[in-house]
């Protein structure tokens, strides 16, 4: 954006922590959602009369739905262990972005509605009204949270910034105080099936086209099928695998595991999006019905199976709320966890010899890994604890001789988000983007310049995404970033089983 | 009876009654309050099993608050865990015949209420000095900190300094249990540690002292990873079901 003047931050010292900054990202805020974006979804076109009291009474009716948020607005005792752990407040220094201070501002006002300190002393108690700037600093801030759980993993309480978050998202939607970047996502999967809007001819042959250039790269006719009933496998996978750069070459993998291990499987061009952003704006009930294009595709087409691709917050939305919002699952086959990820499928064939890998075909290239926050904190793969992060290692080992770890600090459970999550991967919110993405950076570039590491990979569409566009703010190439399975594509011994 | 011990038997009933009954409430609240979706924070245990025993980690060793912040850690153990002790020391008071581990235990609450004052400092000076957590400080927080120093500090007061009746204060305890007041010495520093625990005791379920039940309640913490295996429904949402195209 060109109206956008902002510095990217300067590389520091490992792990070091900015001094507060007020007001520093007082001005970042996203576009916000029109009528039209926003009365699909079944929430106001604008801000509704009588908005304090609705929010108010809003926040009433999640605290009885939800005992994470009840729990969490009582529990927090202010230590302060958190302040320093998320990547927006690392990057910026603004203190609404500690994660405490963010939690506050629904809690001042839970506080003042629905405590009793609150409504008798609520200067003592940090409680406050629900009133314009109030909201003003709910929908900034709320909107500098990719809801990555990072702080929650540093809690005693075991307090989740996301779930305050979404609830307070959920509130701003139900006076008509929506983000255009979320809500017009939204309506688009209702009406044609994907968050891209590609409609079922394009996506046809966008298929069409990466089964001409593969048989043009290696000469191997590997199939994209679409819509194929009777096949054994669905593969549900973010609509950006459909063209973006480095998505597609992940795609191009998972197709090339499949053809070699002959799995029979097929893509639906009514539940064509893994995606569920849904969780972002906190609303079960939007989330409900978008999981439930994947049960109706997977009834329609007679599938056994149902597998995801590489993407970090629907693999938490399908790990751990689909069996809730779209389950049960007892016409699939029982062999079968529901649903399974690519890279738990990809790990088997490779310890059963199922498909080959030659690791030499990446020597041009030194790894890292990026957790995707959402699979780290939010999933789980295979069937021992932590193996959401043996097994995209171990999948990354077997197709490169060369991996290297970032700062224990930054991996597995307490990776950093990319900075462009939680329904924040929109251009209006580019600084926030990019100062966020600097807690990684910073952990990228110490094994760029120490270990050599030439690229890094990710497992999820927002990361690679995210990646891509603000790499260059800090000197990197923008194809650093790449898809595992675009490592495993390229390793892939096609046609040379025995 | 003197006038005082009756006003402070009938607060240190109020109060009693509050606590138990705020609590209560408040855990009937958590417990009843529906998780509508699994959220636990990965990696987390496959079995209950395994959720008990990371609970037990947290509640005793604060496990987390170990990895985010190790000054933090250590004033929160010395605080919590003198606090322990100093109690422990104090259920003499409530015991005609005081229990052996009572008397082992002792010398060491001495220990723990000078621990205990010292974590509490700690926090406290951090609360000042350290500009993020003095941005998220209200005024409650202070107080609070306030009210557990003057327990402490009034606590050890009385052990070194200026010593109270404790026999006397033994009996007023054991008749308050058996709704049989009994008269209570009326030296400062007793009255003011006694009345700071009965305002304590008030506070406890209107605070962030709501931690207590809280750690056990929340679900980041307390679910089982098996949200593939078996179904989780809120009743509130399962009637979404009959409207979905199937």
């Amino acid at each position: 954006m060109a109206d956008q003047k902002f510095e990217t931050p300067a590389f520091r010292e490992l792990r070091e922590i900015p001094d507060i900054c007020e007001g520093a990202m007082d001005h970042s805020q996203p576009f916000i959602a029109k009528a039209e974006h926003n009365e699909p979804l079944g929430f106001p076109g604008e801000l509704v009369d009588n908005w304090e009291e609705k929010a108010v009474a809003k926040l009433g009716d999640l605290l009885e739905k939800n005992r994470a948020l009840r729990v969490y607005l009582d529990s927090c005792v202010k230590c302060g262990a958190c302040t320093d752990k998320c990547h927006y407040f690392l990057g910026t220094g603004d203190p609404k972005n500690m994660p405490v201070a963010r939690q506050d501002l629904l809690r001042s006002v839970y506080r003042r509605h629905f405590t009793l300190a609150g409504k008798i002393a609520p200067g003592l108690v940090g409680a406050k009204d629900m009133n314009k700037e109030m909201l003003d600093d709910w929908y900034k801030y709320y909107h500098q949270c990719s809801q990555c759980r990072r702080c929650s993993v540093f809690c005693p309480y075991g307090i989740d910034t996301a779930e305050i978050s979404m609830a307070a998202r959920d509130i701003m939607d139900h006076i008509g105080v929506g983000t255009k970047y979320s809500n017009e996502i939204l309506a688009k999967v209702h009406v044609i099936g994907n968050n891209l809007g590609l409609p079922e001819r394009a996506l046809a042959d966008t298929l069409e086209g990466l089964e001409e250039d593969v048989e043009e790269d290696d000469g191997v006719a590997v199939k994209f099928p679409l819509d194929v009933h009777g096949a054994d496998v669905l593969l549900v996978t973010p609509s950006a695998d459909f063209f973006a750069e480095p998505h597609v070459d992940g795609l191009i993998g998972y197709a090339k595991v499949f053809h070699q291990a002959g799995v029979s499987w097929t893509v639906s061009s009514y539940a064509s999006e893994a995606a569920n952003f849904a969780m972002f704006i906190g609303s079960y009930e939007q989330m409900h019905k978008v999981a439930n294009r994947i049960r109706k595709a997977a009834m329609d087409l007679g599938v056994k199976r149902i597998i995801f691709g590489e993407c970090g917050h629907a693999w938490r939305v399908a790990y751990s709320f689909l069996n809730t919002l779209a389950g049960p699952w007892d016409f699939l086959d029982p062999k079968y966890p529901v649903p399974q990820h690519i890279l738990e499928v990809t790990n088997g064939f490779i310890k059963s010899g199922a498909i080959t890998l030659d690791a030499e075909a990446n020597d041009d290239k030194v790894l890292t890994f990026h957790d995707s926050c959402n699979v780290a904190r939010g999933s789980r793969m295979g069937d021992i604890e932590g193996g959401q992060f043996i097994i995209p290692r171990e999948v990354i080992k077997a197709s490169v001789n060369r991996f290297v770890e970032m700062d224990p600090q930054t991996t597995c459970e307490k990776t950093f988000c990319c900075g462009g999550g939680g329904g924040l991967l929109t251009d209006d919110l580019m600084e926030l983007r990019v100062k966020g993405a600097l807690p990684r950076m910073e952990a990228l570039k110490d094994v760029v310049d120490n270990q050599g590491v030439t690229h890094m990979a990710a497992i999820c569409a927002i990361c690679k995404s995210q990646f891509s566009k603000v790499m260059p703010y800090y000197g990197f190439q923008m194809d650093m970033i790449v898809s595992v399975h675009q490592l495993v594509g390229d390793a892939l011994q096609l046609g040379a089983k025995e | 009876m003197t006038t005082l011990s009756l006003i402070y038997a009938l607060l240190f009933y109020g109060a009693t009654a509050l606590l138990f009954v705020g609590l209560a409430l408040k855990i009937r609240q958590y417990a009843t309050t529906p998780a509508p979706l699994k959220i636990p924070i990965m990696p987390a245990p496959l079995t209950k099993g395994g959720v008990a025993f990371r609970i037990f980690r947290e509640v005793a060793f604060f496990e987390s608050l170990f990895k985010s912040n190790r000054w933090i850690w250590i004033f929160a153990v010395l605080f919590h865990a003198g606090l322990l002790l100093a109690l422990a020391r104090h259920m003499r008071y409530f015991q005609a015949d005081v229990w052996l581990v009572v008397k082992l235990i002792q010398p060491f609450g001495i220990y723990g209420g000078m621990a205990m004052v010292a974590g509490l400092l700690g926090l406290w000076a951090r609360r000042v000095l350290q500009e993020r957590i003095r941005y998220i400080t209200s005024t409650s927080d202070h107080l609070m900190l306030a009210l557990l120093v003057l327990i402490g500090a009034s606590g050890l007061n009385m052990k070194y300094l200026a010593h109270t009746d404790i026999i006397a204060v033994k009996a007023f305890f054991l008749g308050l249990l058996r709704f049989n007041i009994q008269n209570l010495p009326s030296d400062g520093a007793l009255l003011v540690h006694l009345g700071a625990v009965i305002i304590l005791m008030i506070v406890f379920p209107f605070s962030k002292l709501l931690h207590v039940p809280g750690v056990f309640f929340s679900p980041s913490r307390n679910q089982v990873d098996d949200a593939r295996d078996k179904r989780h429904l809120a009743a509130w949402a399962a009637p979404m079901d009959a409207d979905r195209e199937a």
